[in-house]
């Protein structure tokens, strides 16, 4: 059960972002436009960072929303199950894969990334703008993945809500939904 | 030197990162000012110093230190005092209720399965509301990402609580968002 009360139908982050809505517009603003916005990096792979980060913060609503998101821009399942055992076997690029190593460190601390994490990415082509990033998405993720289990949130078990989130950040981003969420109340809910 | 090349590597921790990336600054600046000067039932002095708290257990001297010294602003108290954020608040005036609140935001800085219920009843026994563990939480959590970004880019940090002076009280006064003139210098 959270530790404050919050709006049954919106389990994990979004219950949340409603319940304080001067607090979440600026990091909505800021997730949108880091993992949506204009980049070199595509949407699939910034939601790799995302996922990676919350998977070893071990964050279950997180994880498997941002896994979800990251397996419908990029088409396939495996990326994210193998980058989470082993990034280095994961089908992704050498930049992005010096890339989610970058995130790993941050995960742990800002002061754990190395400057030779620092040069393989460099030396496989990433940008500083890509390094800087690289680096913001995953501080980020260390915020949402504290806030969702700092305040106990529900993590629904049914993996058929997660598709259906995935799906929602694919169609609509991070931005707040026009009409709200009121919408989400005649679903059913997971138990 | 930081991890990249920042346009002015005189300006320090995340000065320089907001000089260097102005579409994420804003947003940055945005949810600083929210969290710390915006509407709460907590103090802008007791929410930074949950901000320098945390900062100072995630061994960021950057953020710890603006922030101890924007505290310090809040609520009167000499820049000599700012040790004592680091030494369980043996000096500063704490309340039952702030050490309650600040015992979740060590948890938090761990990771946000640590805060337990114990944690929450025990701040709600001091009079805690809800909205009070949230801000509490989120700006723990907040602090959690600010911390990382400075120290993973790997910026630079002046050393003396003098240095900070100006800046915290610029903090805590005018705010983390900059006046448009500034704005648009840049």
């Amino acid at each position: 059960m959270p530790h404050i009360p919050l709006p049954e139908h919106l389990p994990g982050i979004t219950g949340l972002l409603e319940y304080n809505k001067e607090t979440a517009a600026p990091i909505r603003e800021l997730t949108q436009f880091i993992l949506r916005g204009e980049s070199t990096l595509t949407p699939g792979e910034r939601e790799l960072i995302a996922t990676i980060v919350s998977h070893n913060n071990a964050c279950k609503f997180c994880t498997a929303a941002h896994t979800a998101a990251a397996d419908l821009l990029l088409g396939n399942t495996e990326t994210c199950e193998i980058m989470k055992q082993d990034i280095d076997a994961a089908p992704v690029s050498d930049k992005m894969k010096a890339l989610l190593k970058i995130a790993k460190q941050v995960q742990i601390s800002g002061k754990a990334v190395t400057t030779e994490a620092i040069a393989e990415a460099k030396n496989n082509g990433a940008t500083d703008i890509e390094i800087h990033d690289t680096v913001l998405i995953a501080a980020l993720f260390c915020l949402y993945n504290r806030y969702v289990d700092g305040m106990a949130t529900v993590a629904p078990a049914n993996p058929e809500f997660y598709q259906g989130l995935g799906q929602r950040l694919v169609d609509n981003g991070y931005n707040r939904l026009t009409n709200g969420y009121d919408h989400l109340k005649k679903q059913e809910q997971p138990a | 030197m930081a991890h990249i090349a920042l346009p002015d590597e005189s300006l320090p921790g995340i000065v320089g990162l907001f000089n260097f990336r102005p579409e994420t600054a804003k947003s940055l600046r945005w949810l600083a000012d929210t969290l710390l000067r915006g509407e709460s039932p907590l103090t802008s002095g007791e929410r930074e110093l949950i901000a320098a708290y945390v900062s100072h257990l995630n061994d960021c001297q950057f953020c710890h230190m603006s922030h101890a010294s924007a505290a310090m602003a809040h609520l009167s108290c000499d820049l000599d005092k700012i040790a004592d954020i680091r030494n369980d608040f043996k000096e500063i005036p704490v309340t039952p209720k702030l050490r309650a609140l600040l015992a979740i935001a060590a948890k938090v800085q761990k990771s946000g399965k640590e805060v337990s219920d114990e944690d929450v009843a025990a701040a709600r026994a001091e009079g805690a509301i809800d909205r009070e563990i949230h801000d509490t939480v989120l700006i723990a959590a907040s602090f959690c990402m600010f911390n990382r970004y400075v120290d993973g880019l790997g910026t630079w940090a002046p050393q003396d609580n003098e240095d900070y002076r100006e800046m915290g009280q610029r903090m805590a006064f005018k705010g983390y968002i900059p006046a448009p003139v500034e704005a648009v210098k840049q």
